[in-house]
């Protein structure tokens, strides 16, 4: 009886793909090694039982290298061997270095089924794989599948009960290669295809000059794609919906309430010459809603476009290996360039993903760049929306600080922690192009994730601000915190209450900004310390069970120390 | 017959690891990557300033950190 299915491959095999297939559940797959860092349970129902599915992260060998792979194979014992059934997800392009954790989990005993995945893609690139012979000699089900397409899914769904133990000695390395050479020889045959695009660019990409003007072509039009995409849905959908429609419904339904009763400040705020302003009022229903839909949601939905059309063609590893050097002078190697990037969406997933990385070195020094140096989405387009309207500089200015807060910060903490920085080693995939529905469904996912995890926190957020305002209870905090605010970083006291919101969310805090008046210095310095100064309260439990909390405290003192000393420098020394 | 490391390996050349000078934990991972003596290997291109070195071993093409990329010694005509 087969209690637990495991899914269990090589990096970059598809297995997640596999698993939202076999269970429903949808989990956010890309083309590169350690998307999947913590096992995902699904269900399955074969006849009439319910089966619980595991996706494990990817694994060259049943010999764990890295945290994620040991995660993967203390799971595989967790039941007795006649309980379970391995699936063994191989990528069909790629079978001889899929083969060496086949053979050991045969060698194991472990009641194996192998999946040949991307069996479509094998056949464009001229590899052609005979199966029933690979089942043959491995005495194993072998079931070809693609499972972006669904191809080959249900027949492996049937055949799963027959996953059972089959003979074989077991061997070293050396001789499970060898043997695996003779297998290889006799089910694949390789077509000799000339080198098509596909292939140049896959080339190109990875060699220093070409690779290089490749990169800086991927970023500058990334960056234009997001800006273009979100401008466009704030201008033609958002900002029509919300001055055309919902502002005067709000008018008409205010009309006969006290402008100062406790109930129109809550909900509505304060009127700007006698009018809503969605930037300025800061009630539950004005600008609580604007700020998440029509300033967030539209650069949250750009810029996870963007981030998964280059994570599912493959692009991210290539710049990881362009990136190496630099980040070897943080202490870092190449592949922390993915953290990075998902921390500029939102902190949280760029700090779990850092467990990629091997060290818990690394990982510190990872997740405390991300939280200082790297504003996530939310933060970024209300810096854009606001800081934007004294002009592109400004904006320019924020990243340019920041981008050299990290330089500077990884420097030192590179020279400071004991250690070293771990060597890369990093597979690269070959470029796929997935097919839209499939980039569409991740997309949906993630906006829909950031829609229901950031909406709640600041309907209430800023509904709990307003009673705290009106009561005046911030003044106590305020009172605190003014010499430092006020004298070192030259901000009015009102922004005191900003900052200190941004533990809540970053872009209620900038939105709090936005009554006050500043002065573009002002606005700058400000938006710069709330993306350096303290991570929102999400990435803060992130980092405390990421870290431990002797790590935490230490990150948490890195950042106080950096606010003060960039608050400083710019309020006195750079923009004087 | 000359033996030298990846890093000095030209770019488009073919290879034979001879040896790896890591170690057990080193020549555990690139084991299991399908990297081992006597395995033969391309060298796709060299980033340069320390930087990382691309191979093709089998189907699979591979970045090495430059650190690793020194340590790994191949055989070449």
């Amino acid at each position: 009886m087969i209690r637990k299915i495991y899914l269990i491959g090589n990096p970059n095999v598809g297995k997640s793909v596999v698993f939202s297939r076999l269970t429903g559940v949808h989990v956010i797959s890309s083309n590169y090694p350690g998307t999947t860092i913590e096992f995902i349970k699904g269900y399955l129902t074969l006849g009439n039982e319910r089966i619980e599915v595991v996706d494990l992260p990817g694994t060259y060998s049943l010999e764990p290298a890295s945290s994620a792979e040991k995660v993967a194979l203390s799971l595989l014992s967790e039941y007795p061997k006649d309980e379970i059934a391995v699936v063994n997800i191989i990528d069909s392009t790629n079978l001889e270095r899929n083969l060496l954790l086949t053979l050991q989990l045969i060698e194991e005993g472990f009641p194996t089924i192998a999946c040949l995945n991307m069996c479509d893609d094998a056949v464009h690139r001229g590899v052609n794989l005979d199966f029933k012979k690979l089942e043959d000699i491995l005495h194993i089900p072998v079931i070809p599948t693609c499972a972006v397409t669904g191809v080959g899914i249900r027949l492996l769904i049937e055949r799963i009960k027959e996953a059972a133990p089959a003979s074989r000695h077991k061997l070293s390395h050396e001789e499970r290669w060898k043997e695996i050479g003779l297998i290889i020889e006799e089910v694949q045959r390789l077509e000799h295809r000339h080198h098509r695009l596909r292939e140049i660019l896959e080339d190109a990409s990875v060699r220093p000059l070409t690779g290089l003007v490749m990169a800086a072509g991927v970023i500058y039009s990334s960056f234009k794609i997001v800006r273009f995409i979100g401008e466009f849905i704030i201008n033609k959908i958002t900002d029509p919906f919300f001055y055309g429609t919902v502002q005067p419904l709000l008018e008409r339904l205010t009309l006969y309430w006290q402008e100062k009763s406790f109930l129109f400040h809550l909900l509505i705020g304060d009127l700007v010459n006698g009018k809503i302003d969605f930037k300025q009022s800061l009630g539950v229903l004005t600008t609580a809603p604007y700020i998440e839909f029509g300033m967030v949601l539209p650069y949250v939905i750009s810029f996870y476009f963007v981030l998964s059309i280059l994570e599912d063609i493959g692009y991210l590893p290539r710049l990881a290996i362009l990136l190496d050097n630099v980040l070897h002078h943080l202490g870092l190697h190449g592949y922390a360039i993915i953290p990075v990037l998902l921390g500029f969406g939102c902190n949280v997933p760029g700090i779990l993903s850092t467990r990629v990385l091997e060290s818990k070195r690394e990982r510190f020094i990872a997740s405390t760049i991300i939280s200082i140096g790297v504003p996530c989405v939310p933060l970024q387009a209300m810096i854009v929306g606001l800081l934007g309207a004294f002009g592109g500089f400004y904006v320019g200015g924020v990243y340019l600080t920041l981008f050299l807060i990290i330089l500077v910060l990884g420097t030192i903490l590179n020279r400071a922690l004991p250690g070293y920085s771990p060597e890369f080693l990093l597979e690269i995939p070959p470029y796929r192009f997935p097919p839209l529905d499939i980039l569409a469904r991740k997309l949906y996912f993630r906006v829909k994730g950031f829609v229901f995890e950031a909406v709640p926190i600041v309907l209430a957020g800023v509904l709990v601000i307003n009673i705290l305002l009106y009561f005046k209870l911030f003044d106590a905090v305020t009172a605190v915190f003014a010499p430092v605010v006020q004298g070192l970083f030259g901000l009015p006291k009102g922004a005191i209450v900003a900052l200190a919101i941004g533990f809540l969310r970053k872009d209620v805090a900038v939105g709090m900004l936005a009554p006050l008046g500043l002065s573009a210095k002002q606005l700058f310095i400000a938006a710069t310390l709330l993306a350096v100064s303290f991570p929102c309260v999400a990435t803060f439990i992130i980092l405390w069970k990421e870290l431990g909390l002797k790590d935490l405290v230490k990150s948490v003192l890195i950042m106080i120390t950096v606010t003060i000393i960039v608050g400083t420098a710019l309020n006195f020394v750079i923009l004087r | 017959m000359k033996k030298v490391s990846l890093v000095h390996l030209k770019a488009n050349h073919k290879g034979r690891v001879s040896e790896i000078l890591g170690g057990a934990g080193l020549q555990h991972r690139l084991m299991s990557m399908g990297i081992y003596a006597g395995k033969e290997i391309v060298k796709l291109s060299y980033v340069g300033l320390r930087g990382p070195v691309v191979i093709k071993v089998g189907r699979s093409v591979l970045a090495l950190g430059h650190g690793v990329a020194l340590k790994i010694m191949v055989e070449t005509q």
